[in-house]
């Protein structure tokens, strides 16, 4: 859609900045989540610089810890949860055929408080002081762990930093959930019933009602940490007779639906790339909404697997071993229907297709080594080490990060119109593919052998040069990929060829209309009749209603 | 860890073993089927109509709902006998008693019973049990020593315990697992096991006062006259700190800076000239020493045996 006639760029600042559009907010969701992904790209990259080898000295100990706080930070809040956030705005309304999400301007709201909660995090570098009083930034872990944080052994002002930069863009996220919720609830086209929507719309009603019970106990437990700090309250104090284990349960119990948040959009993206690229409908569609509900409400309820270590009593970790155990019987029912689903088709293997088999192979592992740590016995010698550094990577970076760029190769083309390159694509996958593997499986061997997270060098002759050498390695391969991809975007939005509407010939109403979408959406609202819509379309005689 | 001396992580080991098998079983069937499928199913570019459509098969789907049920109801059962049967807070049978406590960044040893006191490095009989009882000063940290046993624990105001027992003579590596500020990285812990005769004469040793050596007296009285009183404790001599590690037989240690640095007297100068030259943000602060001060002290320090 070209401009007839010339806007200034001061115009088309003001028109993004004040915008309500549900399109326009995704994209600057998925913008500022790919500008902090670079950012803690980097925190990351020094981070395996310091560890190449032992006893190094690269970087200081506080900036260690302040680079391992933040990316952890950023990561999870700054580029987990804006770009499941924007995909959600952007495709949920185009997915069941309405104009818009079903407040305009809470939606805007929302994203400004990202916005701003995370420019106030960053501005924390400048502005901040951490534990010794010189450092910036946060340092005290993403889990801000009492009484670590108390004004006590955390003088400086890098922990307000952190819960008011996290409480800020928290209730961004609370907003954007409560209006995805309505959203799916009351503004499906005509036609779509809830076992008619398309698995991304289910996935991302259950992640934001995930949202809605996990975030306000974080928010919670910031402004009790705030009170603590600021005014003397003694909620986590452990110097005034506090238990600081207190800290640790809520925060998980925000923790770690928290980590369901960030993988059940990555499923949502997946469930839909699968079936386009093997030509195939879903299988197991009931199933799946099934298993997506089910890990929904497990995960409310599996919280102390991350304090097997604290001392809970043998009951209490019998009990969340067992639950955390339960949650791989949903999980794998999703694998396999995945795995079901490119049974029998026929696959075409293009860059959204490659992140996507990427996504099952690793985030199969990751999900075997997290049952591996529900073990009790064997998470008290793999808690806290390397073992489980690697477990979450395969899980977030192997699991989420792939799913997003399956999902960004796959929809680039409805967002802008333009393909991205295929072979940069390919070299991006590759490059990234390895370089996961070699960073991230030697870290298993590496928490074996003894080495705990969070530390910023480690010992010589102990048995883990060769496998933090390998490690660091790898982080550089992947820098290449990163560079390729941000490569990928520049080019084929400048020389990309033309996508049209449905360049993938795939079966979900965002493809009917055109790319980009213009701002309504649909001229005409759209009436379905099965889950894929436009598969129905294409084929008058054999649709897909008479099977569902 | 996967190098076990102690019953508790042999037990862990073969725990572990068990749970690979399973989970390796698993790992081979998925990943084989989605490679298989990856290959046998991928399009060769001159198909005509799409394959067909198969929206799902109630047993199939049945099947591998129960089956990974069933395998996750073998782990749990497995998992919670060996919970109980390692059950931590029970002190076994004829236990060697240890208050171990967390302090940035290094840990003191106080052997109650025996009236001893140390940090860092943790000397025990061979084949006895050792209780140790995790206490906090400040933050939470935790006491890992991989070959030994797994990891709990030292929380404030909670009391954490767990067991282990060495078979073999030698020194087991371990550190600090739990984030607890700047020198995390460097709160190593050595745990020393030895013959019983070995192990009593240590005793015998560590429960004597500081040793006087008439030539490093003014060594002594420029420990005396300095700060350095004021965190670290020397039977006999003085007993008015307790933040700090217990100096009374400094020389009986393999370490200083909780493991971050050899005991020798190069080390201890520049340990006094700069701590931080050797862990970066530890809390012993830089007391400004001149030369002379520091071959005093280092002279005093040298005799504590």
């Amino acid at each position: 859609m070209t401009t007839k006639q010339h806007i200034p760029l001061s115009g088309k600042l003001h028109e993004w900045i004040t915008t309500v559009d549900h399109k326009k907010l995704g994209i600057m969701y998925i913008l500022c989540g790919i500008f902090y992904l670079l950012i803690a790209g980097c925190e990351a990259l020094m981070m395996r610089w310091q560890l190449a080898i032992p006893n190094n000295d690269i970087l200081a100990p506080e900036t260690f810890n302040a680079f391992f706080t933040m990316h952890g930070t950023t990561m999870i809040f700054l580029v987990g949860m804006p770009i499941l956030l924007g995909a959600a705005n952007y495709f949920v309304p185009l997915m069941i055929g309405a104009r818009d999400m079903a407040f305009p301007r809470l939606n805007a709201f929302g994203f400004w408080l990202f916005f701003f909660g995370a420019l106030l995090l960053y501005f924390s570098f400048l502005g901040g002081q951490g534990l010794t009083g010189e450092e910036g930034a946060p340092d005290n872990g993403w889990f801000a762990y009492a009484p670590l944080t108390s004004k006590t052994f955390s003088p400086g002002s890098a922990t307000d930093y952190w819960i008011i930069a996290l409480f800020v863009s928290g209730m961004g996220s609370i907003m954007t959930a409560i209006n995805l919720v309505t959203t799916i609830l009351t503004m499906r086209c005509k036609g779509m019933t809830m076992m008619k929507m398309p698995i991304f719309a289910w996935m991302m009603l259950v992640d934001a009602g995930l949202i809605l019970i996990a975030l306000p106990t974080l928010a919670a437990i910031q402004i009790m940490l705030l009170l603590d700090r600021q005014y003397g309250a003694h909620f986590f104090d452990a110097q005034a007779g506090a238990d600081p284990v207190i800290w640790q349960h809520l925060f998980w119990f925000f923790g770690h639906p928290e980590v369901y948040i960030l993988i059940l959009p990555a499923f949502a993206f997946i469930s839909e790339v699968t079936p386009v690229f093997s030509r195939k409908v879903l299988f197991g569609y009931p199933l799946m909404v099934v298993a997506t509900v089910s890990i929904g409400f497990i995960a409310l309820g599996v919280w102390a697997h991350h304090m097997f270590t604290t001392g809970l009593s043998p009951a209490v970790l019998s009990y969340f071993a067992g639950a955390t155990f339960l949650i791989g019987v949903p999980t794998g029912m999703k694998i396999f229907n995945w795995i079901a689903t490119l049974w029998g088709g026929q696959i075409r293997y293009e860059t959204p297709m490659l992140f996507a088999i990427g996504f099952i192979a690793m985030f199969t592992i990751g999900g075997l080594t997290g049952i591996m740590l529900a073990v009790v016995p064997m998470d008290w010698q793999l808690s806290d080490t390397y073992f489980v550094v690697g477990h979450f990577h395969f899980v977030l970076f192997g699991g989420l990060l792939f799913a997003i760029f399956s999902g960004f190769y796959y929809w680039f083309p409805k967002v802008t119109g333009k393909l991205l390159n295929e072979t940069i694509g390919k070299w991006q996958f590759w490059l990234l593919f390895v370089g996961f593997v070699l960073t991230f499986g030697p870290m298993h061997f590496s928490g074996f052998e003894g080495m705990p997270r969070r530390i910023y060098t480690f010992m010589p002759n102990r048995g883990l040069e060769m496998y933090n050498m390998l490690s660091s390695i790898g982080a550089g391969v992947q820098a290449i990929g990163f560079v390729l991809f941000v490569y990928n975007i520049i080019h084929s939005l400048l020389k990309g060829k033309p996508a049209g509407d449905d360049p993938w010939d795939a079966w979900t109403l965002e493809w009917s209309t055109t790319s980009p979408p213009p701002p309504w959406n649909y001229a005409k609202t759209p009436v379905v009749a099965s889950r894929r819509p436009l598969w129905d379309l294409k084929h008058p005689g054999d649709p897909d209603w008479e099977y569902e | 860890m996967l190098d076990p001396v102690s019953p508790v992580s042999t037990t862990i080991r073969d725990l572990f073993m068990l749970v690979f098998g399973v989970i390796g079983i698993i790992f081979v069937v998925t990943e084989g089927a989605l490679v298989w499928s990856m290959i046998r199913f991928r399009s060769k570019g001159n198909e005509t109509t799409e394959p067909p459509q198969i929206y799902g098969s109630n047993p199939i789907e049945l099947a591998w709902t129960v089956i990974p049920i069933l395998i996750v109801l073998v782990l749990f059962l497995v998992t919670t006998r060996t919970i109980y049967s390692l059950d931590l807070q029970e002190p076994p049978e004829g236990a060697l008693r240890v208050k171990a406590t967390g302090h940035q960044w290094w840990w003191e040893f106080e052997y109650e019973d025996l009236g001893i006191t140390t940090a860092g490095e943790l000397h025990v009989p061979k084949g006895v049990p050792v209780f140790v009882e995790l206490r906090s000063f400040d933050v939470i940290h935790s006491f890992w020593v991989p070959r030994l046993a797994g990891k709990i624990d030292a929380i404030p105001n909670r009391e954490n315990h767990l067991w282990f027992q060495a078979d073999k003579v030698g020194t087991w590596y371990g550190q600090c697992a739990e984030f607890c500020g700047t020198q995390h990285a460097k709160m190593l812990i050595r745990v020393i096991s030895e013959d019983e005769d070995d192990f009593d004469s240590w005793v015998a040793n560590q429960q004597l006062d500081a040793v006087e050596i008439p030539e490093a007296l003014s060594g002594k009285d420029t420990f005396l006259s300095l700060a350095c009183v004021n965190c670290h404790n020397i039977d006999g001599v003085m007993l008015q700190g307790g933040f700090a590690p217990n100096l009374t037989h400094l020389m009986s240690r393999e370490t200083i800076a909780s493991g971050a640095a050899e005991n020798t007297p190069e080390n201890l100068k520049k340990w006094l000239r700069d701590p931080n030259s050797i862990k970066d943000g530890c809390l012993m602060p830089n007391m400004m020493l001149s030369e002379e001060q520091i071959d005093l002290l280092v002279g005093y320090l040298t005799t504590l045996k």
